[in-house]
Protein backbone atom coordinates (compact mmCIF):
# COMPACT_ATOMS: atom_id res chain seq x y z
CA UNK A 1 0.00 0.00 0.00
CA UNK A 2 1.54 3.29 -1.02
CA UNK A 3 1.78 6.04 1.41
CA UNK A 4 -1.04 8.57 1.38
CA UNK A 5 0.02 12.15 1.71
CA UNK A 6 -2.19 14.54 3.71
CA UNK A 7 -3.71 17.56 1.96
CA UNK A 8 -1.22 19.90 3.69
CA UNK A 9 1.60 18.24 1.81
CA UNK A 10 0.50 20.01 -1.40
CA UNK A 11 -0.15 23.34 0.31
CA UNK A 12 2.88 25.59 -0.13
CA UNK A 13 2.46 27.46 3.19
CA UNK A 14 2.87 24.08 4.91
CA UNK A 15 6.60 24.36 4.24
CA UNK A 16 6.95 27.83 5.77
CA UNK A 17 7.10 28.09 9.53
CA UNK A 18 4.07 30.26 10.29
CA UNK A 19 4.56 33.36 12.42
CA UNK A 20 0.99 33.41 13.69
CA UNK A 21 1.08 31.34 16.89
CA UNK A 22 -2.29 29.64 16.47
CA UNK A 23 -1.63 28.84 12.85
CA UNK A 24 1.78 27.47 13.75
CA UNK A 25 0.37 25.12 16.36
CA UNK A 26 -1.94 23.56 13.81
CA UNK A 27 0.86 23.41 11.29
CA UNK A 28 3.22 21.64 13.68
CA UNK A 29 0.56 19.17 14.71
CA UNK A 30 0.09 18.28 11.07
CA UNK A 31 3.83 17.88 10.60
CA UNK A 32 4.22 15.61 13.60
CA UNK A 33 1.39 13.44 12.38
CA UNK A 34 2.88 13.25 8.88
CA UNK A 35 6.37 12.43 10.11
CA UNK A 36 5.17 9.68 12.40
CA UNK A 37 2.86 8.06 9.92
CA UNK A 38 5.58 8.15 7.27
CA UNK A 39 8.01 6.46 9.63
CA UNK A 40 5.40 3.93 10.64
CA UNK A 41 4.62 3.15 7.03
CA UNK A 42 8.22 2.58 6.17
CA UNK A 43 9.15 1.03 9.50
CA UNK A 44 11.72 3.65 10.19
CA UNK A 45 12.95 3.68 13.75
CA UNK A 46 15.78 6.13 13.44
CA UNK A 47 16.23 9.30 11.43
CA UNK A 48 19.31 11.17 10.34
CA UNK A 49 18.55 14.86 10.25
CA UNK A 50 20.66 15.65 7.20
CA UNK A 51 19.11 12.82 5.26
CA UNK A 52 15.66 13.82 6.44
CA UNK A 53 15.91 17.17 4.72
CA UNK A 54 16.21 15.41 1.39
CA UNK A 55 13.66 12.73 2.08
CA UNK A 56 10.22 13.13 0.48
CA UNK A 57 8.65 13.80 3.87
CA UNK A 58 10.17 17.23 4.22
CA UNK A 59 10.81 17.85 0.55
CA UNK A 60 7.98 18.03 -1.92
CA UNK A 61 9.65 18.21 -5.31
CA UNK A 62 6.33 18.52 -7.07
CA UNK A 63 5.54 21.96 -5.64
CA UNK A 64 9.22 22.79 -5.20
CA UNK A 65 8.98 23.39 -1.51
CA UNK A 66 10.94 21.99 1.37
CA UNK A 67 11.15 22.58 5.09
CA UNK A 68 14.14 24.60 6.19
CA UNK A 69 16.62 23.00 8.56
CA UNK A 70 15.41 25.39 11.23
CA UNK A 71 11.83 24.30 10.73
CA UNK A 72 12.76 20.60 10.77
CA UNK A 73 14.45 21.11 14.13
CA UNK A 74 11.27 22.75 15.40
CA UNK A 75 9.19 19.79 14.25
CA UNK A 76 11.63 17.35 15.87
CA UNK A 77 11.55 19.28 19.10
CA UNK A 78 7.80 19.10 19.03
CA UNK A 79 7.99 15.31 18.58
CA UNK A 80 10.45 15.06 21.42
CA UNK A 81 8.15 16.96 23.72
CA UNK A 82 5.35 14.57 22.89
CA UNK A 83 7.57 11.61 23.68
CA UNK A 84 7.85 10.33 20.12
CA UNK A 85 11.48 11.23 19.53
CA UNK A 86 14.76 10.78 21.30
CA UNK A 87 18.12 12.25 20.33
CA UNK A 88 20.93 9.79 19.99
CA UNK A 89 23.69 12.42 20.17
CA UNK A 90 24.35 15.83 21.64
CA UNK A 91 24.63 17.41 18.22
CA UNK A 92 21.11 16.38 17.39
CA UNK A 93 22.08 14.75 14.15
CA UNK A 94 20.42 11.37 14.71
CA UNK A 95 17.31 10.44 16.58
CA UNK A 96 15.07 7.57 17.50
CA UNK A 97 11.56 7.91 16.18
CA UNK A 98 8.89 6.28 18.25
CA UNK A 99 5.86 6.39 16.10
CA UNK A 100 4.55 4.08 18.74
CA UNK A 101 5.63 4.71 22.26
CA UNK A 102 7.22 1.91 24.33
CA UNK A 103 4.14 1.65 26.49
CA UNK A 104 2.02 1.13 23.42
CA UNK A 105 4.32 -1.56 22.12
CA UNK A 106 4.33 -3.25 25.46
CA UNK A 107 0.57 -3.36 25.47
CA UNK A 108 0.48 -4.90 21.99
CA UNK A 109 3.01 -7.57 22.91
CA UNK A 110 1.19 -8.45 26.10
CA UNK A 111 -2.08 -8.72 24.26
CA UNK A 112 -0.53 -11.24 21.88
CA UNK A 113 0.98 -13.15 24.76
CA UNK A 114 -2.35 -13.35 26.57
CA UNK A 115 -4.31 -14.17 23.46
CA UNK A 116 -2.11 -17.17 22.86
CA UNK A 117 -2.14 -18.28 26.45
CA UNK A 118 1.54 -17.84 26.79
CA UNK A 119 1.59 -16.26 30.17
CA UNK A 120 4.36 -17.63 32.36
CA UNK A 121 6.37 -18.44 29.29
CA UNK A 122 9.87 -17.29 28.65
CA UNK A 123 11.02 -15.85 25.39
CA UNK A 124 14.27 -14.56 24.07
CA UNK A 125 14.15 -11.14 22.60
CA UNK A 126 15.00 -12.53 19.21
CA UNK A 127 12.07 -14.92 19.34
CA UNK A 128 9.72 -12.11 20.00
CA UNK A 129 10.89 -9.78 17.31
CA UNK A 130 11.92 -12.30 14.67
CA UNK A 131 10.35 -15.59 15.54
CA UNK A 132 7.98 -17.40 13.19
CA UNK A 133 5.24 -17.18 15.74
CA UNK A 134 5.16 -13.45 15.69
CA UNK A 135 5.05 -13.15 11.93
CA UNK A 136 2.30 -10.80 10.88
CA UNK A 137 2.27 -9.05 14.20
CA UNK A 138 2.89 -5.39 14.26
CA UNK A 139 5.82 -5.77 16.56
CA UNK A 140 7.49 -8.25 14.32
CA UNK A 141 10.76 -6.77 13.18
CA UNK A 142 10.85 -4.36 16.08
CA UNK A 143 14.39 -3.15 16.66
CA UNK A 144 15.94 -4.46 19.82
CA UNK A 145 16.37 -1.17 21.59
CA UNK A 146 12.66 -0.48 21.16
CA UNK A 147 11.68 -3.97 22.19
CA UNK A 148 13.70 -3.63 25.34
CA UNK A 149 12.06 -0.39 26.25
CA UNK A 150 8.66 -1.85 25.64
CA UNK A 151 9.40 -4.79 27.89
CA UNK A 152 10.81 -2.43 30.49
CA UNK A 153 7.49 -0.60 30.41
CA UNK A 154 5.69 -3.92 31.03
CA UNK A 155 8.14 -4.72 33.78
CA UNK A 156 7.28 -1.46 35.48
CA UNK A 157 3.67 -2.50 35.22
CA UNK A 158 4.46 -5.82 36.79
CA UNK A 159 3.46 -7.76 33.75
CA UNK A 160 6.83 -9.06 32.75
CA UNK A 161 10.38 -9.53 33.90
CA UNK A 162 13.49 -9.14 31.86
CA UNK A 163 16.03 -11.85 32.49
CA UNK A 164 19.60 -12.44 31.41
CA UNK A 165 20.35 -15.57 29.46
CA UNK A 166 23.47 -17.18 28.10
CA UNK A 167 23.47 -15.39 24.80
CA UNK A 168 21.48 -12.32 25.53
CA UNK A 169 18.35 -11.17 27.19
CA UNK A 170 15.00 -12.72 27.56
CA UNK A 171 11.63 -12.04 29.15
CA UNK A 172 9.15 -13.83 31.24
CA UNK A 173 5.53 -12.82 31.05
CA UNK A 174 3.16 -13.04 33.95
CA UNK B 1 71.80 99.29 13.94
CA UNK B 2 70.53 101.32 16.82
CA UNK B 3 67.46 99.29 17.60
CA UNK B 4 69.02 96.70 19.80
CA UNK B 5 69.44 96.50 23.55
CA UNK B 6 71.85 94.51 25.60
CA UNK B 7 70.63 91.27 27.02
CA UNK B 8 72.20 88.83 29.44
CA UNK B 9 71.44 85.95 27.11
CA UNK B 10 68.88 84.37 29.41
CA UNK B 11 65.17 84.22 28.66
CA UNK B 12 62.91 86.67 30.44
CA UNK B 13 59.62 85.52 32.00
CA UNK B 14 57.47 86.27 29.01
CA UNK B 15 59.96 85.03 26.48
CA UNK B 16 60.16 81.63 24.85
CA UNK B 17 62.87 80.16 22.75
CA UNK B 18 61.54 79.70 19.24
CA UNK B 19 64.58 78.63 17.31
CA UNK B 20 68.32 78.52 17.69
CA UNK B 21 70.68 78.47 14.77
CA UNK B 22 74.43 78.33 14.75
CA UNK B 23 76.68 80.04 12.37
CA UNK B 24 74.61 83.11 11.80
CA UNK B 25 76.41 86.33 11.12
CA UNK B 26 74.67 89.54 11.94
CA UNK B 27 75.04 92.51 9.62
CA UNK B 28 74.21 96.03 10.61
CA UNK B 29 72.62 96.94 7.34
CA UNK B 30 75.35 95.74 5.08
CA UNK B 31 78.11 96.10 7.60
CA UNK B 32 79.39 92.97 9.21
CA UNK B 33 79.22 92.64 12.97
CA UNK B 34 79.87 89.72 15.20
CA UNK B 35 77.61 90.32 18.16
CA UNK B 36 74.27 88.45 18.50
CA UNK B 37 71.31 90.40 19.75
CA UNK B 38 67.62 89.94 20.19
CA UNK B 39 65.00 92.37 19.09
CA UNK B 40 63.29 94.81 21.32
CA UNK B 41 61.63 96.73 18.61
CA UNK B 42 59.27 95.18 16.19
CA UNK B 43 60.13 94.00 12.78
CA UNK B 44 58.00 95.58 10.18
CA UNK B 45 58.90 93.17 7.47
CA UNK B 46 61.63 90.91 6.34
CA UNK B 47 62.62 88.97 3.31
CA UNK B 48 64.91 86.27 2.15
CA UNK B 49 67.99 86.82 0.14
CA UNK B 50 68.86 83.71 -1.77
CA UNK B 51 72.39 82.34 -1.58
CA UNK B 52 74.62 83.07 -4.49
CA UNK B 53 78.05 81.84 -5.60
CA UNK B 54 80.40 82.45 -2.74
CA UNK B 55 77.64 84.01 -0.76
CA UNK B 56 75.51 82.37 1.95
CA UNK B 57 71.73 82.76 2.13
CA UNK B 58 70.55 85.74 4.07
CA UNK B 59 67.43 86.99 5.76
CA UNK B 60 66.93 90.72 5.68
CA UNK B 61 64.91 92.14 8.56
CA UNK B 62 63.64 95.65 8.58
CA UNK B 63 63.11 97.05 12.02
CA UNK B 64 60.81 99.78 13.31
CA UNK B 65 62.48 102.76 14.87
CA UNK B 66 63.26 102.14 18.50
CA UNK B 67 61.06 103.61 21.21
CA UNK B 68 62.47 106.51 23.11
CA UNK B 69 62.78 104.49 26.29
CA UNK B 70 64.83 101.76 24.76
CA UNK B 71 67.49 100.16 26.90
CA UNK B 72 71.05 100.86 25.90
CA UNK B 73 72.48 98.66 23.21
CA UNK B 74 75.63 98.16 21.18
CA UNK B 75 74.94 101.07 18.88
CA UNK B 76 73.53 104.41 19.78
CA UNK B 77 73.22 105.48 16.21
CA UNK B 78 73.09 103.71 12.89
CA UNK B 79 72.42 104.80 9.39
CA UNK B 80 70.66 101.54 8.59
CA UNK B 81 67.09 100.54 9.38
CA UNK B 82 67.65 96.93 8.52
CA UNK B 83 69.85 94.06 9.53
CA UNK B 84 70.91 90.95 7.73
CA UNK B 85 71.27 87.46 9.09
CA UNK B 86 73.76 85.43 7.12
CA UNK B 87 73.44 81.68 7.49
CA UNK B 88 76.90 80.20 7.12
CA UNK B 89 75.81 76.76 8.17
CA UNK B 90 72.40 76.66 6.54
CA UNK B 91 69.17 76.56 8.56
CA UNK B 92 67.83 79.67 6.90
CA UNK B 93 64.67 77.94 5.66
CA UNK B 94 63.60 76.78 9.07
CA UNK B 95 64.65 80.06 10.63
CA UNK B 96 62.65 81.98 8.04
CA UNK B 97 59.65 79.81 8.63
CA UNK B 98 59.74 80.25 12.38
CA UNK B 99 60.31 83.96 12.01
CA UNK B 100 57.31 84.24 9.70
CA UNK B 101 55.25 82.26 12.14
CA UNK B 102 56.22 84.38 15.08
CA UNK B 103 55.64 87.55 13.14
CA UNK B 104 52.14 86.33 12.30
CA UNK B 105 51.26 85.20 15.75
CA UNK B 106 52.76 88.22 17.48
CA UNK B 107 52.95 86.35 20.71
CA UNK B 108 54.76 89.21 22.35
CA UNK B 109 51.57 91.19 22.03
CA UNK B 110 49.37 88.68 23.85
CA UNK B 111 48.51 89.71 27.34
CA UNK B 112 50.23 87.58 30.00
CA UNK B 113 48.07 85.13 32.02
CA UNK B 114 48.65 86.72 35.40
CA UNK B 115 47.30 90.05 34.32
CA UNK B 116 43.63 90.52 35.16
CA UNK B 117 41.75 92.94 32.98
CA UNK B 118 38.05 93.28 32.28
CA UNK B 119 38.26 93.78 28.56
CA UNK B 120 39.94 91.05 26.53
CA UNK B 121 41.74 92.24 23.45
CA UNK B 122 42.14 95.82 24.53
CA UNK B 123 44.09 95.42 27.73
CA UNK B 124 47.00 93.49 26.30
CA UNK B 125 48.31 96.23 24.13
CA UNK B 126 50.68 98.78 25.42
CA UNK B 127 51.35 100.58 22.20
CA UNK B 128 48.55 101.99 20.13
CA UNK B 129 49.90 105.10 18.55
CA UNK B 130 49.42 106.39 15.08
CA UNK B 131 48.55 104.56 11.92
CA UNK B 132 50.73 101.70 12.90
CA UNK B 133 48.69 101.36 16.03
CA UNK B 134 45.42 101.29 14.11
CA UNK B 135 46.81 98.78 11.68
CA UNK B 136 47.91 96.68 14.56
CA UNK B 137 44.46 96.80 16.15
CA UNK B 138 42.86 95.57 12.98
CA UNK B 139 45.44 92.86 12.59
CA UNK B 140 44.93 91.84 16.18
CA UNK B 141 41.23 91.46 15.84
CA UNK B 142 41.64 89.40 12.74
CA UNK B 143 44.11 87.17 14.49
CA UNK B 144 41.79 86.78 17.43
CA UNK B 145 38.91 85.72 15.22
CA UNK B 146 41.14 83.43 13.27
CA UNK B 147 42.38 81.89 16.45
CA UNK B 148 38.88 81.34 17.77
CA UNK B 149 37.73 79.73 14.61
CA UNK B 150 40.72 77.53 14.24
CA UNK B 151 40.55 76.56 17.89
CA UNK B 152 36.93 75.60 17.60
CA UNK B 153 37.47 73.54 14.55
CA UNK B 154 40.77 72.01 15.44
CA UNK B 155 39.39 70.75 18.63
CA UNK B 156 36.11 69.16 17.83
CA UNK B 157 35.35 68.51 21.43
CA UNK B 158 35.49 72.21 22.08
CA UNK B 159 32.90 72.68 19.39
CA UNK B 160 30.72 70.16 21.06
CA UNK B 161 31.12 72.09 24.28
CA UNK B 162 29.91 75.21 22.62
CA UNK B 163 26.97 73.39 21.13
CA UNK B 164 26.18 71.92 24.50
CA UNK B 165 26.18 75.36 26.02
CA UNK B 166 23.72 76.50 23.41
CA UNK B 167 21.42 73.62 24.11
CA UNK B 168 21.66 74.29 27.83
CA UNK B 169 20.72 77.89 27.32
CA UNK B 170 17.70 76.97 25.23
CA UNK B 171 16.70 74.34 27.73
CA UNK B 172 16.90 76.69 30.64
CA UNK B 173 14.84 79.23 28.76
CA UNK B 174 12.30 76.60 27.87
CA UNK B 175 12.12 75.55 31.51
CA UNK B 176 11.70 79.10 32.62
CA UNK B 177 8.80 79.39 30.25
CA UNK B 178 7.33 76.23 31.62
CA UNK B 179 7.62 77.49 35.17
CA UNK B 180 6.23 80.88 34.43
CA UNK B 181 3.54 79.53 32.17
CA UNK B 182 1.02 81.91 33.58
CA UNK B 183 3.09 85.00 32.98
CA UNK B 184 3.93 84.43 29.35
CA UNK B 185 1.16 84.53 26.83
CA UNK B 186 0.19 81.42 24.92
CA UNK B 187 1.13 82.94 21.60
CA UNK B 188 4.58 83.85 22.77
CA UNK B 189 5.09 80.40 24.17
CA UNK B 190 4.03 78.84 20.93
CA UNK B 191 6.24 81.12 18.94
CA UNK B 192 9.22 80.44 21.15
CA UNK B 193 8.71 76.74 20.99
CA UNK B 194 8.61 76.90 17.22
CA UNK B 195 11.93 78.75 17.32
CA UNK B 196 13.39 76.03 19.44
CA UNK B 197 12.11 73.42 17.06
CA UNK B 198 13.53 75.21 14.09
CA UNK B 199 16.90 75.09 15.81
CA UNK B 200 16.47 71.37 16.03
CA UNK B 201 16.08 71.29 19.78
CA UNK B 202 13.30 69.07 20.99
CA UNK B 203 10.90 71.00 23.11
CA UNK B 204 11.04 69.49 26.62
CA UNK B 205 7.46 70.42 27.23
CA UNK B 206 6.29 67.91 24.65
CA UNK B 207 7.70 65.07 26.69
CA UNK B 208 4.41 64.98 28.51
CA UNK B 209 2.18 62.00 27.87
CA UNK B 210 0.52 62.27 24.57
CA UNK B 211 -2.87 61.84 26.13
CA UNK B 212 -2.78 65.24 27.72
CA UNK B 213 -1.08 67.03 24.83
CA UNK B 214 -0.26 70.67 24.67
CA UNK B 215 -2.10 73.64 23.41
CA UNK B 216 0.41 73.93 20.62
CA UNK B 217 -0.39 70.47 19.32
CA UNK B 218 -4.09 70.95 19.68
CA UNK B 219 -3.93 74.01 17.52
CA UNK B 220 -1.81 72.16 15.05
CA UNK B 221 -4.17 69.22 14.99
CA UNK B 222 -7.06 71.50 14.21
CA UNK B 223 -5.13 72.97 11.35
CA UNK B 224 -4.34 69.54 10.02
CA UNK B 225 -7.94 68.60 10.35
CA UNK B 226 -8.75 71.43 7.98
CA UNK B 227 -7.38 69.16 5.32
CA UNK B 228 -3.82 70.50 5.16
CA UNK B 229 -4.55 73.34 2.83
CA UNK B 230 -2.07 76.00 1.69
CA UNK B 231 1.51 75.06 2.52
CA UNK B 232 2.07 75.57 6.22
CA UNK B 233 5.39 76.44 7.67
CA UNK B 234 7.69 73.49 7.88
CA UNK B 235 6.64 70.98 10.47
CA UNK B 236 8.83 68.61 12.35
CA UNK B 237 7.74 64.96 11.97
CA UNK B 238 7.44 64.65 15.71
CA UNK B 239 4.92 67.48 15.83
CA UNK B 240 2.96 65.99 12.99
CA UNK B 241 2.69 62.64 14.74
CA UNK B 242 1.73 64.21 18.04
CA UNK B 243 -0.93 66.27 16.35
CA UNK B 244 -2.28 63.24 14.54
CA UNK B 245 -2.64 61.38 17.81
CA UNK B 246 -5.20 63.94 18.80
CA UNK B 247 -7.62 63.37 15.99
CA UNK B 248 -9.89 61.19 18.06
CA UNK B 249 -10.14 63.54 21.02
CA UNK B 250 -10.89 66.38 18.69
CA UNK B 251 -13.59 64.36 16.98
CA UNK B 252 -11.97 64.75 13.59
CA UNK B 253 -12.79 62.22 10.88
CA UNK B 254 -9.15 61.11 10.67
CA UNK B 255 -7.23 58.50 12.58
CA UNK B 256 -3.59 57.76 13.12
CA UNK B 257 -2.99 54.09 12.70
CA UNK B 258 0.16 52.34 13.85
CA UNK B 259 1.01 48.95 12.40
CA UNK B 260 3.04 46.31 14.23
CA UNK B 261 6.03 47.07 12.08
CA UNK B 262 5.93 50.67 13.26
CA UNK B 263 4.59 52.11 10.05
CA UNK B 264 2.15 54.92 10.75
CA UNK B 265 -0.59 56.03 8.43
CA UNK B 266 -3.30 58.63 8.52
CA UNK B 267 -6.58 57.22 7.35
CA UNK B 268 -10.22 58.08 7.26
CA UNK B 269 -12.15 56.99 10.30
CA UNK B 270 -14.58 55.06 8.15
CA UNK B 271 -11.80 52.65 7.29
CA UNK B 272 -12.34 50.02 9.93
CA UNK B 273 -10.07 47.10 10.53
CA UNK B 274 -12.65 44.43 9.81
CA UNK B 275 -13.33 45.86 6.41
CA UNK B 276 -9.65 45.84 5.52
CA UNK B 277 -9.19 42.25 6.62
CA UNK B 278 -12.32 41.04 4.90
CA UNK B 279 -11.37 42.64 1.64
CA UNK B 280 -7.87 41.21 1.88
CA UNK B 281 -9.22 37.72 2.46
CA UNK B 282 -11.63 38.06 -0.43
CA UNK B 283 -8.95 39.11 -2.85
CA UNK B 284 -6.58 36.36 -1.78
CA UNK B 285 -9.21 33.65 -1.90
CA UNK B 286 -10.34 34.88 -5.25
CA UNK B 287 -6.88 34.67 -6.76
CA UNK B 288 -5.74 31.63 -4.79
CA UNK B 289 -2.76 33.46 -3.43
CA UNK B 290 -1.29 36.96 -3.62
CA UNK B 291 1.97 38.74 -3.09
CA UNK B 292 2.07 42.25 -1.65
CA UNK B 293 2.92 43.65 -5.08
CA UNK B 294 0.00 41.86 -6.76
CA UNK B 295 -2.35 43.02 -4.05
CA UNK B 296 -1.10 46.59 -4.40
CA UNK B 297 -1.81 46.54 -8.10
CA UNK B 298 -5.25 45.11 -7.50
CA UNK B 299 -6.26 47.81 -5.05
CA UNK B 300 -4.31 50.70 -6.48
CA UNK B 301 -2.48 51.12 -3.17
CA UNK B 302 1.16 51.48 -2.35
CA UNK B 303 3.03 48.21 -1.83
CA UNK B 304 3.82 49.23 1.72
CA UNK B 305 0.17 49.71 2.61
CA UNK B 306 -1.04 46.57 0.89
CA UNK B 307 1.62 44.53 2.68
CA UNK B 308 0.48 45.96 5.98
CA UNK B 309 -3.06 44.83 5.23
CA UNK B 310 -1.96 41.33 4.34
CA UNK B 311 0.11 41.12 7.49
CA UNK B 312 -2.82 42.29 9.52
CA UNK B 313 -5.04 39.61 8.02
CA UNK B 314 -2.35 37.03 8.78
CA UNK B 315 -2.13 38.27 12.35
CA UNK B 316 -5.87 37.78 12.71
CA UNK B 317 -5.48 34.23 11.46
CA UNK B 318 -7.27 34.64 8.14
CA UNK B 319 -4.20 34.27 5.98
CA UNK B 320 -1.04 32.26 6.11
CA UNK B 321 2.25 32.76 4.34
CA UNK B 322 4.42 30.93 1.85
CA UNK B 323 7.99 32.14 2.08
CA UNK B 324 10.28 30.77 -0.58
CA UNK B 325 12.90 31.77 -3.10
CA UNK B 326 10.02 32.89 -5.27
CA UNK B 327 9.10 35.53 -2.71
CA UNK B 328 6.53 36.04 0.00
CA UNK B 329 3.03 34.95 -0.91
CA UNK B 330 -0.16 34.90 1.12
CA UNK B 331 -2.80 32.15 1.06
CA UNK B 332 -6.11 31.76 2.83
CA UNK B 333 -5.47 30.06 6.14
CA UNK B 334 -6.65 26.51 5.51
CA UNK B 335 -4.93 25.07 8.56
Amino acid sequence: MSFEWPWQYSFPPFFTLQPNVDTRQKQLAAWCSLALSYCRHHRLYTLDVMEAQESPVFNNKKIERKLSMEAIQVVFEELRKKGNLEWLDKNKSRCLVMWRRPEEWGKLIYQWVSKNGMNNSVFTLYELSNGDDTQGEDFHGLEEWMLLRSLQALQTDGKAEIISMDDGKGVKFF
Amino acid sequence: MDRFSWSNGLLEINETLVIQQRGVRLYDGDDKSKILYYFTSLCSWFCEQAAGIGKSAKIVIHLHPAAANKEPGPYQNSKYSYIKLSFKEHGQIEFYRRLTEEMTRRRWEEKPVSQTSPVGPQAGRTRAVGIVGIERKIEERRKETDKNISEAFEDLSKLMEKAKEMVEVSRSIANKIKDKQGDISEDETIRFKSYLLSMGIANPVTRETHGSGTHYHLQLAKQLGDMLQAPLELLSPEDLVNACKMFESLKLPLRLRVFDSGVMVVQLQSHSEEEMIASALDSVTDKGSLTAEEFAKLLGLSVLLSKERLLLAEKMGHLCRDDSVEGLRFYPNLF
